[in-house]
């Protein structure tokens, strides 16, 4: 193993730069002649518009211009758009009603976009857009999501009948029924996914510059994703021509998902400042992230599981609604069929699966991918389920499992809904996961908790996910826009010194470190000469970005495969220069050596010769830089059990986590400390979803939850530290034998809480947020 | 437009504002230091915590000219040269920190937390003095072991 290789915890590279206050995120960049923008949006969540008055607002002090949604159109830009289709029950496609970056003659929710306000500072952009006067003709708002698509609901787009965007069935469903039919037991759950807003602390931010002379526009975007922006922004928004649009993204403040999509704001940034030829800056503040930012989640569910008598799962059947706001945004259609029902089986043999998904507008924000996106909602539905039907079968929730789990010797595994798992050892992680939770004294625990007046409970979720997105064939059959590879280019400078540039983006995760492990591995280069790059189109040459657990799955295989191409042509230099064959020449830590001798050449020696070809073999193109694609075959499947135990005072309904314990299973771990971390904050974000946030709208579409003072983030007091273990298994798809990390805590912990206070009340089920209010009205039912 | 003086990571500055500026708007726009950051606007989320005569302030919930002749350390401030503050370390040597965006804010407020209770601190007094800053990446586990290491080594 070298030294910083894979599987050591080197501190990461790029904290320094944090920790000294020399990040750089959007907002920290200012350029000559910045103007600055605000958005005049929309107060109600549906109405028409009846007229625009910008006349005040163009005369207020230092107002540079006041654009609509008819001068976006007049330039032709085109609406924003949702790139993956699924198909309707009825064979045609999802329904797509026009999403405007400006509004036309109608708003959908509030926050929806009206007109953008350029002046010369931010005060007198903000005290402007107060100036532009809209006559809005109020209509009904529909902001339920189980309601939604109901007879006699307001209508919100004429596109799409009933508020339906698609009815989305996989799955036989007579087969399942008659299963259903004959089935020993069957087990039912009515549950929601409450809606969840992502909030990265860093707000989102675009700044545009236009170049007069080279007519190229530079946006400066808070995106985990700068070409998927690019591409997008050119060929379908025809902003600019791809080669004349450079997309920046600096230093990125947390994404989570919220920052892959292409919103509004990021367009019209783009477009108006080629339209008054100055730079344009835009920052969201909080409350505008609250109300614009898409959001995550919110699902209506009924889910069954038939069992035989034994306690098999014999077939699963799942009716959902699924809220996707008012507009679709950029994968807004995907997070609720593909990477959600996909999931159902979960680590089991369920052997027959019927699911039908029915997408909804409603005049609110729009819906995508949130940490997890789609596989926390599957997840939280099955493991909740899986413990239901084991109180109604009398067994204990963790005999249950193992009695359907996949066997360990069952991989690959071919489930009945589309995916087919790479490898898992589910029974590994279980047994891992329940010693260091001392499971086997909880009843001795739970006692002594009792003894205070207090309730103990304990809960546990083992489940799966889909990640390192995607295989492009799969995604394109399934009607993805794009393909989903990554690409990586690792350059050695003739000082022997390296960058590699990863068409990924890190905002968090530590690709800076983890990516020059892998080089210092593979290449045997000291790591302080590695330098990783990313988020400026102008640097890297393509990439998909960060996002579903991709990065090192994906991106880090891309930048193995330019290593691989690298020491063959080094083998080629160094055999030149050693005077012997080409093949005895072998490559180890970081040197080219003749097999059997101590004759070796060091691997930046080779670049020098590769730069400076005074001898060098004829015909071989000089230069040390290669570059490599990487489409992945499957999808990963990480897989864990995390385990919780809570312990709740009756009279408040207060929870506190006691203890929490996950073992995953993410494959072969490049950076266990980078790793760990990812665990530690997934798991949060879960157990914020599980205690503490919920996003609400009234039924008049507005946001009552726009704040962090009225929308509860987890924060120190409110959570644990953690105890976490690995399982890994290797997953035969990956060439680096990894899964990915970054989204099992989010998809993991909702249901190991829930199922936690469940045990501790008695009780069926409890909806989450699981609130002191909630938990205590649960309480009085229970007792 | 009235002008303000203050001492700013040791040096003085001067700068004419208009009498509505925030602290953290004349730290970020006026001087540039953009360490400090916003993060909501509501005193919640903690990112733009700075230290005025030693203890801790959310900066934007004060106007520039609170901060009148007044000494005001950034994040900016800490390192003494290329050698970071102990906390800074701390955080470092713990992975206390991921996207970055909340770290200056939790720096100043584990500095003004070490002042307040000493240099032997347990988790849930870091925990309780931690809940003014909101971070989404790290989980807090980190950021407390980086803070109690912090504080320890600040004592040493």
């Amino acid at each position: 193993m070298a030294e910083n290789g894979i599987g050591v915890s080197v501190p990461r590279k790029e904290d320094k730069r944090f920790l000294i206050g020399k990040g750089n995120y959007t907002d920290d960049i200012n350029v000559v002649g910045q103007t600055y923008a605000i958005f005049v949006r929309s107060p109600h969540a549906h109405a028409t518009i009846n007229s625009i008055d910008t006349t005040d607002a163009e005369a207020a002090t230092g107002v540079v211009a006041v654009f609509t949604g008819d001068d976006l159109a007049a330039d032709g830009i085109a609406p924003l758009i949702c790139g993956v289709t699924v198909t309707s029950d009825d064979g045609e496609p999802h329904r797509a009603p026009a999403h405007p970056a400006l509004a036309q003659g109608k708003v959908n929710y509030v926050g929806d976009h009206v007109a953008i306000v350029i002046a010369e500072t931010l005060a007198q952009a903000k005290d402007a857009a107060e100036k532009v006067e809209v006559d809005y003709g109020i209509l009904p708002a529909v902001t339920d999501t189980a309601s939604a698509a109901d007879e006699g609901q307001q209508q919100i787009h004429e596109a799409a009948p009933n508020n339906i965007c698609f009815n989305w069935p996989l799955g036989d469903k007579e087969t399942v029924a008659a299963a259903f039919a004959s089935a020993h037991k069957i087990s039912k759950l009515d549950l929601v996914n409450n809606r969840m807003v992502t909030n990265p602390m860093e707000p989102r931010a675009a700044l545009g510059e236009y170049n007069t002379g080279t007519e190229e526009i530079t946006l400066h975007l808070t995106t985990q994703n700068p070409h998927l922006h690019r591409l997008v922004l050119s060929a379908f928004n025809q902003l600019a021509p791809e080669h004349k649009l450079r997309i920046v993204s600096p230093d990125v403040g947390g994404g989570f998902g919220a920052k892959i999509f292409i919103y509004a704001e990021e367009l019209v940034v783009g477009w108006a400042c080629r339209k008054v030829n100055r730079p344009v800056k835009w920052t969201s503040d909080r409350t505008e992230a609250f109300i614009s930012d898409a959001h995550g989640r919110d699902h209506v569910a009924t889910a069954e599981m038939a069992l035989d008598e034994n306690g098999k799962f014999l077939a699963m059947r799942v009716m959902t609604r699924a809220n996707l706001g008012a507009y679709l945004s950029t994968f807004g259609t995907m997070v609720p069929s593909y990477l959600y029902a996909f999931l159902f089986a979960g680590q089991y043999t369920t052997p027959l699966i019927y699911s039908e998904v029915k997408a909804v507008f409603t005049n609110t924000a729009p819906v995508d991918a949130s940490r997890g996106a789609g596989r926390p909602e599957a997840t939280f539905l099955l493991e909740r389920l899986v413990d239901v039907a084991a109180a109604d079968m009398g067994l204990d929730p963790v005999e249950i499992r193992r009695r359907n789990f996949i066997p360990v010797d069952a991989f690959p595994y071919q489930t009945p809904v589309v995916q087919c798992y790479d490898s898992g050892d589910y029974n590994a992680a279980l047994d891992k996961a329940l010693a260091l939770a001392d499971y086997d004294g909880f009843s001795t625990r739970a006692e002594e908790a009792k003894s205070r007046g207090m309730l103990r409970g304990i809960g546990l979720s083992s489940y799966v996910e889909a990640c390192g997105i995607a295989p492009s064939a799969a995604v394109g059959q399934l009607g993805a826009g794009v393909g989903l590879w990554e690409s990586a280019q690792v350059r050695f400078n003739p000082t022997g010194n390296v960058q590699v540039f990863t068409g990924t983006h890190s905002h968090g995760q530590g690709h800076e470190t983890t990516f020059a492990q892998l080089i210092t591995e593979l290449l045997g280069v000291p790591i302080e000469n590695i330098e990783v790059i990313h988020g400026d189109t102008a640097k890297t040459q393509f990439g998909m970005g960060t996002y579903g657990s991709r990065s090192l799955a994906v991106g880090g295989v891309a930048i193995a495969k330019a290593c691989e191409k690298l020491i063959a042509k080094g083998k080629k230099i160094a055999a030149h220069a050693l005077e012997a064959a080409e093949g005895d020449i072998e490559f180890a830590d970081g040197n080219f050596t003749i097999a059997g001798t101590d004759k070796a050449m060091n691997i930046a020696e080779v670049a020098f010769n590769a730069y400076v070809p005074h001898s060098y073999p004829e015909g071989l193109e000089p230069g040390f830089d290669e570059n490599a694609f990487f489409d992945p075959l499957n999808f990963s499947f990480p897989a864990g059990t995390h385990v919780c135990e809570v312990e709740i005072d009756p009279e408040t309904g207060v929870v506190e986590i006691i203890k929490y314990s996950a073992v995953d299973d993410f494959g072969k771990l490049i950076n266990p400390m980078i790793v760990e971390g990812q665990v530690h904050g997934g798991i949060v974000h879960g157990v914020g979803q599980a205690l503490l946030e919920g996003c609400r709208y009234d039924s008049e579409g507005q946001l009552i939850t726009a704040s962090f003072m009225d929308y509860a983030m987890p924060r120190a007091d409110k959570v644990p530290s953690f105890d976490i273990d690995y399982a890994p298994t290797d997953p035969p798809d990956n060439p680096l034998g990894v899964k990915g990390c970054g989204e099992a805590g989010a998809i993991g912990a909702p249901p190991a809480v829930i199922n936690a206070i469940t045990n501790a009340l008695g009780v069926k089920h409890i909806d989450m947020p699981a609130t002191p209010e909630n938990v205590w009205r649960a309480a009085q039912g229970a007792a | 437009m009235p002008v303000i003086n203050m001492r700013v990571n040791g040096n003085p500055v001067t700068g004419e504002v208009e009498a509505r500026t925030l602290l953290v708007q004349f730290l970020r726009d006026n001087l540039r230091l953009t360490g400090t950051h916003v993060g909501c606007d509501t005193s919640q989320c903690g990112a733009c915590v700075v230290l005025m005569d030693g203890k801790s302030v959310k900066s934007c919930t004060m106007l520039a000219m609170m901060a009148d002749d007044c000494d005001v350390t950034t994040i900016e401030g800490l390192a003494n040269g290329s050698e970071l503050h102990p906390m800074q370390q701390a955080f470092m040597d713990n992975h206390g920190l991921q996207c970055g965006f909340c770290t200056p804010g939790m720096i100043m407020s584990a500095l003004d937390i070490v002042e307040r209770n000493g240099n032997d601190l347990d988790e849930a007094t870091i925990r309780m003095e931690l809940t003014g800053n909101i971070c989404r990446c790290t989980g807090y586990h980190n950021i407390v072991k980086a803070v109690k290491a912090g504080a320890k080594a600040m004592g040493d």
